[in-house]
């Protein structure tokens, strides 16, 4: 079994390129993943590459470091557009997954019920990948390709999430719906990010809900609809027929299908509400 | 080679950089404190601090300690002191297992913000799973957490004081729990189990396999050299320890593998061929199935309970009012936060067995059996348990290390994941309930039918008990003339239901107590009045035909009064707000069978004071109870018992932990030890009982008014066992047994209670916020306030997790992230009211606790929701899509 822990981006690149090892950010899903004691095959830790961490300017907007873990992003200064990234982050696991794991892992992960992703979606999030061939960035929904895989390349290694300069605009609101209090898997989560315009009617809405398909999703057809209404009134507008499609869920054994859309789109409306600055 | 500083001192490590700093800590540096209860970051337990930040250890590459500070709760660190001191003195801390963890979680808190709130107390530890104490004294504890030091113990009384445990010094520092204790150059045990709830297998080359590298010995049931079936009921035992083709449920053990120290215990490749078979997993087609799962078990029906009593059809005939109940439960997980563990060896020819369990003497003879050895040959050493609740009553674990220590002539060592604990330990019975219940016009209740089926799994465990207990307690706490009730545990291809808080007594209280509400509204009487209207009375007699005394539901349900009206005006004319109650009545002790304790108490010539206490403390609380009782009946402060045991070389027998035996049961050989002990003390002296008993060194003071007489202890002769003076008690619970009608004595002694919960229910999501729960329990004497609080609080979480989130499925939730148990943040508020109904039977009057604290809460709940929303529950666990649809189904 081998281990590396490169200090830079490009000796990690390096390593990777065509080998099987695999990529350990947080460990938080990897560990859970085996009953070994230790991990199998060869791992490539990410956890000393430095600019993979933390949470800067880019472009007006901001980057966030793939491996920088949720309680940063929780106790970081950002603008209230970014609140449900927040909020997601106060409730990826207990405080022990929090300090632990990291958002580019989460999204690698690419659980349906990945708390890391409705809020990014709604802040219109691009991915950023680098490998052998250089960098390429690209929208979260298409990093995701389905559950549990994503669009990354194996040699390549996600960097960074950017947050675009017009995506810090506005409040959002992060909702996530399970049978206990801490611990939660979701049966159904939301984001909402709204830009409201002088007169408190919506300029912009972006909406995204989790675990009710194979992968979040953004509400792009239903946003457009809400421009122009009051919070209040965008909320209820918010049926659980609305949702259906683009939202797909299934029975399982924390709730069902029908449950999980009525769910949705209550928690929607209650989003919208709360985004109100 | 990775160095960092643990605990304030630079240390090293030469290890897999990826293996799991929780395995580095605990296998490389001997610091055990941190312990492992998932390896998946799910339960909290292996919490340390990295650079003062809470990490769960089992989820960190020992190579990311490099450079780093690593605090574990070995550690000496003024947060930790004073969060040490607080959960004593909260009584924070009951089996101890999760303590490691919630202090540690608590340290990275408290170090930032001092004087946390209770909500970022809540917060701090959401991520760490708590299964016996509620979470309350522990939130208490983290926001209390100053410098002040644990109370001392008492000189006078200790009956009737909130004293501290007195095992809680071990617990608050990392306790040795089962796989703690690692003998050297121990061979590692794993065992292969059926993925399947029914197959068949046949075994590939097994001496090749063993002949590989680092493996030491393959065994299976070819390999037993008694008899391959084991089960707490003797008569019922049928459950082998490696089974024989066919597996008859998914998790069952049929080899066993031993590693070499220092291999890779891996079992991927093991030579075995499964050939699935057709699965009976529903127990009413088991009831029809052709083929019993057990030969002499036609239809699958392990035992069928029944109590007859008058002429229900006629009295349900003739009654005013009549309502018809039906209701289904789910498989519930113990969950506790300690997986099975263990270590074996040989000491001369006898073989020590040290594991966690709740009945080491049941133990030893068991697995004596299997093993074909004399049972003096075997010594059970009990570890620390790491919680209960009835599963750890079963063997699991000890036969096999038994029989690999036997083989090897060598230590070997044990610890299931938490996948291997879920899978192949017993459960709640998930029971089918329909019945009626009837009352006269004035709301008298009248007659009462009752049908359940529970399914009992693969082999037999407790399912005689439940099938038994449930008709004898289904009429609730409450004077019903006319009763039938039958109960049958039902064999099927799933999980072997067995012992859980309860035993049955919980699923039958959720059918007859919500059925009481809706008979109430029926009547239009108060639910609590009408209750009261029907509580037994002294001189009643039960179901049973058993005449009651000191029955305290009347008592807990006038406490509770006052909470009830003032919860009924505050919900008042408030969408979604709604108020539950439920009563409970549990018989302590075994049902109709002997369960007898023994207590030995001795003086050395040096003047110690030595309780040799056999009940299996398994976080309730016996260590503290039982010296408390035994030092009042001896006269003497329970801070001079030094206690040893439970180990079935050194203490006598005290019988299992369960059905809420110990603190009666033994409790009274306690009494009867410390007084017998008096007793040839004050006759030495020629004093009368009035007189005091002091004892310094080795003398022995003997006060009598102005009289003093000294007895010098290291004059007098030892006997065999080194006390110079010494007691030896025993007690049986007088009982009787019930005849085919299910007439008869079954307990000697019951404890009553009753339950309210205040919640909200989301109008539009059907998730339900507990609020508040006030619980009014009849505990004869509280004998500890504290840890009696703490048993009510315990059991109220799990009580508040069967009624709304757990089910577990096999294949499907053999995990503490699918499988939901309560977290800090779901547990309200709870407000004890402790009610003394002194029994003469118990010890100073004291009644059993343990189970009946779990009884209320789920129908309390249940109650709660119908008259917060009318939605009535029919299926457990209420999930909130079960509760939306249920209400919209009670809409007009």
């Amino acid at each position: 079994m081998s281990y590396a822990r490169p200090q830079t981006l490009t000796e990690a690149i390096r390593l990777l390129a065509g080998s099987q090892i695999r990529l350990l950010a947080g460990g938080t899903d990897l560990y859970p993943a085996t009953q070994s004691a230790a991990l199998s095959g060869p791992i490539l830790d990410l956890a000393d590459i430095a600019e993979l961490n933390g949470i800067t300017p880019w472009n007006g907007g901001l980057r966030i470091g793939a491996t920088t873990s949720w309680s940063t992003i929780a106790e970081a200064p950002l603008p209230p557009a970014l609140r449900a990234l927040q909020q997601a982050a106060l409730q990826v696991g207990g405080r022990q997954i929090q300090n632990a794991g990291t958002i580019g892992g989460n999204l690698c992960n690419a659980s349906p019920a990945a708390d890391g992703v409705p809020p990014l979606l709604v802040l219109d999030a691009r991915v950023e990948l680098a490998g052998p061939l250089g960098r390429r960035d690209l929208p979260l929904a298409a990093f995701l390709t389905g559950p549990r895989r994503t669009a990354r390349a194996p040699d390549e290694i996600v960097t960074a999430i950017f947050i675009p300069e017009q995506s810090l605009a506005g409040h959002s609101s992060f909702l996530k719906l399970g049978a206990r209090a801490y611990l939660v898997i979701s049966i159904a989560m939301v984001a909402a990010r709204l830009t409201l315009a002088a007169d408190g009617r919506i300029a912009r809405a972006a909406l995204a809900v989790g675990a009710c398909g194979p992968v979040a999703t953004r509400l792009a057809a239903l946003e457009p609809a809400l421009t122009g209404l009051t919070p209040a009134q965008a909320a209820q507008s918010i049926t659980p027929e609305t949702l259906s499609p683009p939202l797909a869920p299934i029975d399982d054994i924390r709730a069902t299908a029908a449950y999980r859309l009525e769910s949705a789109a209550e928690l929607l409306r209650r989003a919208l509400l709360d985004c109100a600055p | 080679m990775t160095r960092f500083i643990l605990n304030g001192t630079p240390r090293h490590c030469d290890s897999p950089p990826t293996r799991r700093l929780s395995d580095v800590l605990r296998e490389d540096l001997g610091l055990t404190g941190t312990k492992v209860g998932c390896d998946a970051g799910d339960c909290g337990a292996c919490t340390v601090l990295i650079d003062g930040r809470a990490t769960c250890a089992c989820l960190t590459p020992a190579a990311r300690a490099e450079g780093r500070h690593i605090q574990t709760v070995e550690a000496q660190t003024p947060e930790l002191t004073r969060l040490r001191a607080a959960f004593l003195r909260h009584g924070a801390a009951q089996c101890g297992i999760c303590t490691p963890g919630m202090l540690m979680a608590a340290a990275e808190l408290i170090a930032r913000n001092p004087a946390p709130t209770e909500a970022e107390a809540e917060a701090a530890i959401g991520g760490v799973l708590c299964r016996c104490t509620g979470y309350r004294k522990i939130l208490a504890a983290i926001c209390d957490a100053t410098d002040a030091p644990a109370p001392s113990l008492p000189q006078g009384r200790a009956t009737g004081q909130p004293i501290p445990r007195l095992d809680g010094a071990e617990k608050v520092a990392g306790d040795l729990f089962g796989a703690d204790v690692l003998p050297e150059n121990a061979c590692v045990l794993k065992a292969i189990r059926s993925p399947h709830p029914h197959a068949a297998f046949t075994f590939g080359d097994l001496a090749a396999y063993a002949a590989r590298p680092g493996i030491a010995a393959v065994f299976t049931a070819a390999d037993i050299p008694g008899r391959n079936a084991f089960g707490v009921i003797p008569p019922f035992a049928d459950q082998p320890a490696l089974a024989e083709s066919p597996a008859r449920f998914r998790g069952e053990a049929v080899a066993l593998v031993a590693f070499a120290p220092g291999h890779d215990p891996a079992t991927d490749d093991f030579p075995i061929t499964w050939q699935p078979l057709p699965a009976l997993t529903d127990p009413d087609a088991a009831l029809q199935a052709a083929h019993p799962l057990h030969p002499g078990r036609p239809d699958n029906i392990l035992v069928q309970g029944l109590v007859r009593k008058g002429d229900s059809a006629t009295a349900m005939d003739r009654a005013a009012h009549v309502v018809s109940a039906e209701i289904t439960t789910a498989f519930v997980e113990h969950a506790y936060i300690e997986p099975e563990a263990g270590a074996a060896w040989l000491e001369g020819e006898t073989l020590c067995i040290r594991a966690c369990t709740q009945a080491p003497v049941m133990d030893r003879d068991e697995t004596a059996a299997i093993l074909a050895l004399p049972p003096d040959r075997i010594r059970i050493l009990p570890s620390a348990v790491g919680g209960g609740f009835g599963s750890k009553l079963d063997l699991s674990l000890q036969p096999l290390l038994g029989l690999a220590a036997l083989r090897l002539r060598r230590p070997v060592r044990m610890v299931y994941s938490r996948a291997e604990s879920m899978a192949s330990t017993t459960k709640r019975h998930p029971a089918r309930m329909r019945g009626r219940i009837g009352c006269d016009a004035q709301g008298i209740v009248t007659a009462l039918e009752f049908d359940g089926t529970f399914d009992t799994g693969a082999y037999a465990s407790w399912g005689p008990t439940v099938a038994n207990r449930v008709p004898v307690h289904v009429t609730g706490p409450y004077h019903t003339p006319h009763v039938t009730a039958i109960a049958r545990a039902v064999h099927t291809h799933n999980p072997v239901s067995g012992a859980f808080r309860g035993f049955g007594v919980p699923q039958a209280a959720i059918w007859q107590e919500t059925a009481y509400d809706r008979l109430a509204d029926r009547l239009g009487l108060d639910r609590l009045e009408f209750r009261l209207r029907n509580a037994l009375r002294d001189g009643q007699s039960s179901a049973t035909g058993q005449v009651l005394q000191a029955t305290g539901i009347a008592p807990c349900l006038t406490a509770l009064r006052p909470h009830w009206r003032r919860a009924l005006a505050e919900a008042s004319g408030q969408p979604g707000r709604g108020v539950g109650l439920a009563s409970c009545w549990y018989g302590c002790g075994n049902t109709s069978l002997p369960n007898p304790s023994t207590i030995r108490i001795g003086i050395t010539a040096r003047g110690e004071l030595v309780l040799h206490q056999g009940a299996t403390d398994i976080g309730q609380g016996s260590n503290t109870v039982i010296a408390q009782i035994a030092a009042d009946a001896l006269g003497l402060p329970v801070g001079q018992i030094r206690l040893i045991g439970p180990d079935t070389a050194l203490t006598p027998d005290a019988g299992k932990t369960s059905a809420s035996r110990q603190t009666f049961v033994t409790g009274r050989a306690a009494l009867a030890a410390g007084a017998e002990l008096r007793a040839a003390i004050l006759r030495r002296a020629n004093a009368s009982d009035a007189a005091r008993l002091s004892l310094d060194g080795p003398l022995l003071a003997v006060t009598e008014g102005a009289t003093r007489h000294e007895i010098a202890l290291a004059g007098l002769p030892p006997d065999d066992m080194g006390y110079v003076l010494m007691a030896e008690a025993s007690y049986d619970p007088p009982t009787a047994p019930l005849d085919e009608n299910g007439q008869g004595r079954p307990y000697a002694l019951y404890g009553y209670g009753a339950q309210m919960v205040e919640l909200s229910v989301d109008p539009a999501l059907g998730t339900v916020r507990l609020h508040r729960i006030t619980a009014a329990h009849d505990l004869g004497l509280a004998i500890n306030p504290l840890l009696a609080t703490g048993q009510i609080e315990g059991g109220i979480a799990q009580g508040i997790g069967l009624a709304l989130m757990e089910e577990y499925l096999p294949g499907r939730t053999e995990n503490l992230h699918d499988y939901l148990i309560p977290t800090a943040g779901d547990v309200p508020p709870i407000t004890s009211l402790l009610i003394e109904v002194p029994d003469p039977e118990g010890p100073f009057g004291a009644k059993g606790l343990g189970e009946h604290v779990l009884i209320p809460t789920a129908p309390a709940i249940l109650n709660a929701i119908r008259h917060a929303t009318g939605a009535e529950i029919t299926q457990l666990p209420a999930l909130p899509h079960r509760i939306l649809a249920a209400m919209r189904a009670a809409r007009p």
